[in-house]
């Protein structure tokens, strides 16, 4: 064979839906030209676990416990976002207390988050001193959830109308002290993650995500933030009590004066956000300190609240910035103890598809760093997998539309 | 400052650990050896870590209060409870438990309440110690 007829071919490496790197099942094909990544794409389907349809077949107080298994870290989101559907749908006053305490736990829950999430990425980059170091912060800030909540992960907080368990007097004192260690500590983090020169090494210039493919591939939460996309559910359509509080878009020009969209934004932004949750905190507890005791649920008779589900009828859109993103919950109720119909989307969801332009052009290296960076939650983002008889069947594009209008059609009825 | 960790890293050196102290001060040889060896005052156990209080640990069930209204049963997510139709009470399943507490809160006389205990780690999901009636 001559030189002249020899081309040069890219290669094609599949990883996962089982590999040691991925610790969730999802399935990447990589076209790789030597160590640099020509074409990218994503696999989804391995973790389908039917909680939808479990759901709808119980009553909306079970379900609230459901949601919360959907994921282990956003255990308060997920059914929040499910209670804010169904008050909609029944036409259910919070009361002031309840909106404040469903702030300081959202809150709570995106300190864990990205804290975890920080610890996560240093841990893929090979630095897990700091890993070890932003757990012990992470520790904390459980050990606080297990003392408002009664547990550290499945927090068991949420009642559709409000929340179950009250912030009394006696419990201020153990917040304070915690809301200190955490602002001590994240001057250190801070300084961590941003000035030291491994982190500046794996993380600038790497997963490059602009601003325009945010927008058009809607990427949600810090993901689109760090790209400079000003988005975030809290400001732009308040719940709870978030638009009586004072708080900001974190953009990473706040501290760098520009926006680059690779991961080291990524990580500024999370790290932001984590002091802006203290901050939050601080807020509430001061509101709440100053607020008279009262009401933390609209109707605490749980016998009474199911009658009340079982007589509604109509549909709702429960919406809240989860620490990933947006999540998105959808009821229909129609006078029977059970919904007619429940459907979740996880802000993985709307983070996959800006993989495909993060990672072109990176190394076969990078693809940990860059997949972490989004903050990737396979398992709440299944939603399909279809297996009649043994088969398993690939639906087409033109298939699945089909379905999809049937299934609107059948909802309108 | 190039790499920030380092001072980090030397200080945690001499720092004593974050995490909670192992049950005794070196691994024992054989654990059931040295628990047999607490029973009889031998050896002493660094006490585990105490639960926050409103812990939701393991169900206390007064069978004597129970009036047998199935509420409990209505709102369980996990399908812990099952009735007893013959006494009408009501039998909890621990293996199934997601310590919610939702039954404790539905419960109309107050005969169920969430104890401490969070030791429930068993082979056999219908063990003894398992199973609350």
């Amino acid at each position: 064979m001559s030189a002249e007829t020899m081309e040069k071919t890219s290669y094609k490496v599949p990883i996962g839906p089982i590999h040691p790197a991925l610790k969730e099942p999802v399935m990447f094909e990589f076209e790789l030209d030597g160590e640099r990544i020509q074409n990218a794409d994503v696999y989804l389907g391995h973790v389908h676990r039917t909680i939808e349809w479990t759901g709808m077949r119980r009553n909306p107080i079970q379900i609230l416990y459901l949601a919360e298994r959907i994921c282990g870290i956003c255990s308060y989101c997920h059914p929040m976002s499910f209670a804010l559907a169904v008050e909609r749908i029944a036409g259910i006053e919070v009361p002031d207390r309840a909106e404040y305490l469903r702030v300081v736990h959202a809150e709570l829950e995106r300190i864990c988050s990205h804290t975890l999430w920080a610890g996560v990425a240093a841990h893929e980059i090979g630095f897990d001193s700091v890993l070890f170091l932003t757990w012990q912060v992470r520790e904390k800030a459980l050990d606080l959830t297990e003392y408002l909540t009664g547990n550290r992960v499945t927090k068991a907080i949420t009642m559709i109308g409000g929340v179950r368990r009250d912030i009394t007097k006696e419990m201020v004192p153990k917040i304070e002290e915690t809301v200190t260690f955490l602002k001590n500590h994240f001057e250190k983090l801070k300084k961590i993650f941003l000035d030291d020169k491994t982190f500046q090494m794996r993380s600038q210039g790497c997963g490059i995500l602009s601003k325009k493919e945010a927008l058009q591939l809607c990427a949600v939460g810090p993901t689109t933030r760090a790209s400079g996309v000003k988005k975030d559910v809290r400001i732009d359509q308040p719940y709870f009590a978030f638009g009586e509080l004072d708080f900001d878009y974190v953009t990473p020009d706040i501290l760098t004066d520009e926006i680059n969209g690779d991961v080291y934004d990524r990580i500024i932004v999370r790290l932001l956000e984590v002091k802006q949750s203290i901050d939050l905190i601080e807020q509430c507890v001061e509101q709440l300190t100053g607020m008279p005791e009262g009401d933390i649920v609209a109707e605490p008779k749980i016998a009474k609240l199911l009658n009340q589900l079982k007589k509604i009828e109509g549909e709702g859109i429960g919406r809240m910035e989860a620490p990933r993103g947006e999540v998105i919950h959808y009821v229909k109720m129609n006078k029977k103890e059970h919904p007619y119909s429940w459907k979740v989307r996880a802000p993985t969801y709307s983070n996959i598809l800006p993989w495909i332009p993060m990672l072109k052009g990176e190394q076969i290296a990078d693809i940990p760093i860059v997949a972490a960076s989004t903050d990737p939650c396979m398992s709440c983002t299944n939603r399909v997998g279809i297996i009649k008889n043994g088969n398993k069947a690939i639906l087409s594009n033109e298939e699945l539309h089909r379905l999809s209008v049937e299934k609107t059609r059948r909802l309108m009825q | 400052m190039k790499f920030s960790m380092i001072p980090q890293v030397i200080s945690q050196m001499v720092k004593k650990p974050f995490t909670n102290a192992f049950p005794s001060k070196y691994i024992p040889p054989s654990v059931t050896d040295f628990l047999k060896d607490v029973e009889n005052g031998k050896a002493t156990m660094i006490p585990p870590i105490k639960t926050p209080e409103n812990f939701r640990g393991k169900i206390k069930y007064d069978t004597e209060k129970c009036i047998g209204c199935k509420l409990c049963i209505k709102v369980c997510p996990s399908g812990t409870i099952e009735f007893k139709p013959e006494d009408k009470k009501v039998r909890f399943y621990m293996s199934r438990c997601t310590f919610c507490s939702q039954c404790n809160d539905v419960c109309p006389v107050n005969c169920i309440s969430m104890s401490d205990e969070f030791l429930m780690a068993n082979t056999d999901k219908y063990a003894e110690e398992l199973i609350v009636e």
